[in-house]
């Protein structure tokens, strides 16, 4: 287990004041002109070798991303974007870091921030995140009377400005693209890549989008060095991670830990275990809504990272663990997913906007076994054509759940269909 | 076009602020938080009238206004209750059982979703996930979400509300926020 000294978040839970002088007490704050001071390439070096994988669902290096920034400002500004538009369902870890530890993300643009040449940042916070977004407002506040943003921001030379932008309600500005579309006063519609951000993106210019808990993370990794996050995890998935637990366990949590933790460990230690214990585990869906489900027998030894889970046909994600017990019904549970994603498909491509809404009918009818057996080949073709066949990943998103119930849940729905036809022939018999 | 909106004194300033976020240029950035401002002001939803002011000071062609107050689920356009009432029913509330939580409100208020009651206090509308899952089941009353919700506790909140109250928001339960409710298993040992 992960020993509290090597936790970022040490806040996490609100148990301590969020204000400036509390986070600086917990190392927020520290010296930071001195890292900026040792330039752009050595951050960017130190983030490319601490492993460091997005944070935001997609796992993409995250220097390597910063590095894709023009080396040079043109007239165009570069921009930092954070995405604070958590609303992936079982997700629920950059709210805890917006509300409880607002300065560790605040530092964290204005380092990130020089390392990709760009003097502003816009937070996007998801829209009900009204109290987070208040509270970031006046961290923000705070950061300029000290004068760690504005011009030379905490004496590093560096001209900066945080500003935060709430949504109003729309899982897709989670999407990059269609963040920056929302930004600029648009429908959230997602764009085509390329042109990809870092040569067009808010306003047409240089833009970077990373997830709060991804730019929270860096000005730590900085000071205490790659080597000392690539000392957690698995190769290829070093660090720590904030896992969020819900659904059937005893004690739904967040809870920071090392990457490669046993999910089972996790489940065990901090959740409080499985609602009547692991053997009554039926499944769990590993890394937020749109990753796909494993069963019981996959959850006794699999490591939640962004590799083991990609082996086990499903993702890491956010990091979301949505636990299943025995009581659930497991069809009606991933219809209930594709009705999210049928509501928050923005209706741009053909695909989506219909497959969204055809998979989620098809699936209420399999819940109520009102459906004859072939229909269950028939949804996962139609899960297949959505898949891969839109400019943005929310049809992958909404095609994933339904893949991994028909891989892991066949004969559930299969017995659910036979029983109802069985009651019916039953029911016609007695007439 | 006439228009019998305008911002007044209290959300003047906050409107300046707003457009102060954004370059010059690029005054359209400002459409969202102005929508949410005006909702503000009018208490709960944005008028026609709200739209055509706003249009005229991004200087945005009106449709495109529209197009956005209709794209974004928390921009009302039609009127609401003084709380509104947005049940979360997406699988992680689901599995903690938001679905007795919503149907002890809607006995309790005697309304259905996208109801509200006679004397327009409550509205209630189901809602998709509203980011608070491991304090599952949830309900987002205005600005505030009220966490790890039972068909009682849940009553309880609307009742004092309804008398003038001032409900503690978040956990019902008495957790802080998030962490495990019978006690924290990490941040315990003294961090030098």
């Amino acid at each position: 287990m992960l020993q509290d000294k090597d936790r970022i978040f040490t806040n996490l839970y609100g148990f301590e004041d969020w204000k400036l002088e509390a986070a600086r007490s917990r190392g927020v704050w520290d010296e930071t002109s001195v890292l900026i001071k040792k330039g752009r390439d050595w951050i960017i070096e130190e983030m490319k070798a601490s492993g460091l994988r997005g944070r935001g669902g997609a796992g993409f290096p995250t220097g390597l991303k910063w590095s894709f920034m023009p080396k040079e400002e043109s007239e165009r500004p570069h921009y930092l974007v954070v995405n604070a538009d958590e609303s992936e369902p079982g997700t629920c870890k950059d709210r805890d870091i917006l509300r409880h530890d607002p300065h560790r993300l605040i530092e964290g643009c204005l380092v990130a921030g020089f390392a990709m040449g760009a003097h502003a940042a816009y937070i996007y916070v998801r829209g009900e995140f009204y109290n987070e977004a208040m509270r970031l407002e006046a961290a923000i506040a705070e950061a300029y009377e000290a004068r760690l943003l504005g011009a030379n921001a905490a004496n590093s030379g560096w001209a900066f400005d945080v500003y935060v932008h709430r949504g109003a309600g729309a899982y897709i500005c989670g999407e990059e693209t269609a963040l920056l579309e929302s930004l600029e006063g648009k429908k959230g519609q997602p764009r085509l890549k390329p042109p990809f951000p870092a040569m067009s993106g808010l306003y047409g210019c240089p833009t970077t989008v990373n997830n709060v808990e991804t730019i929270a993370v860096a000005p730590t990794i900085l000071r205490r060095g790659a080597s000392w996050f690539t000392s957690f995890g698995r190769e290829n998935n070093h660090g720590t991670k904030v896992f969020c637990i819900s659904g059937h366990v005893n004690q739904p949590c967040n809870v920071e830990e090392a990457m490669s933790t046993p999910l089972k460990d996790l489940i065990e230690k901090h959740a409080g275990g499985v609602r009547g214990g692991w053997d009554n585990l039926l499944a769990v869906i590993p890394g937020g809504s749109s990753t796909p489900c494993i069963p019981q027998e996959v959850c006794d030894d699999i490591l939640m990272d962004f590799d083991a889970l990609k082996e086990a046909q499903t993702g890491l994600g956010t990091a979301a663990i949505i636990v299943m017990d025995k009581s659930t019904d497991i069809i009606k549970a991933i219809a209930r997913l594709a009705y999210f994603y049928k509501h928050e498909s923005c209706g741009q491509c053909t695909p989506c906007r219909e497959g969204t809404g055809w998979m989620w009918r098809v699936l209420e009818r399999l819940a109520a076994g009102n459906a004859t057996v072939d229909e269950i080949d028939t949804l996962l073709d139609v899960s297949k054509q959505v898949e891969g066949h839109t400019i943005c990943a929310l049809g992958d998103a909404a095609a994933w759940p339904v893949q991994g119930l028909i891989r892991h849940f066949r004969p559930v729905i299969e017995e659910r269909i036979l029983n109802a036809q069985g009651s019916s022939i039953t029911a016609q018999a007695a007439e | 076009m006439g228009s019998n909106f305008t911002f007044i004194d209290e959300y003047e300033g906050e409107v300046k602020r707003a457009l102060a976020k954004y370059p010059e240029d690029r005054k359209q950035s400002a459409v969202l938080p102005l929508l949410d401002l005006a909702q503000r002001q009018i208490g709960g939803y944005v008028s026609d009238e709200a739209i055509d002011e706003i249009s005229a000071m991004l200087e945005m062609p009106r449709i495109r206004v529209i197009e956005v107050a209709t794209f974004y689920t928390m921009i009302n356009l039609k009127p609401v209750g003084k709380f509104l009432l947005q049940c979360c029913t997406t699988t992680p509330c689901w599995l903690r059982d938001s679905s007795a939580v919503v149907d002890a409100i809607k006995n309790h208020l005697g309304i259905g979703m996208g109801e509200t009651t006679d004397d327009g206090v409550f509205s209630l509308m189901e809602v998709e996930c509203v980011g608070a899952c491991v304090n599952a089941p949830v309900v987002q009353i205005n600005d505030d979400l009220y966490e790890d919700l039972t068909p009682e506790n849940v009553i309880v909140v609307l009742d004092e509300l309804r008398a003038g109250g001032d409900p503690a928001v978040g956990s019902q339960v008495g957790r802080t926020s998030s962490e495990p409710i019978e006690g924290r298993t990490t941040l315990i040992e003294a961090v030098e």
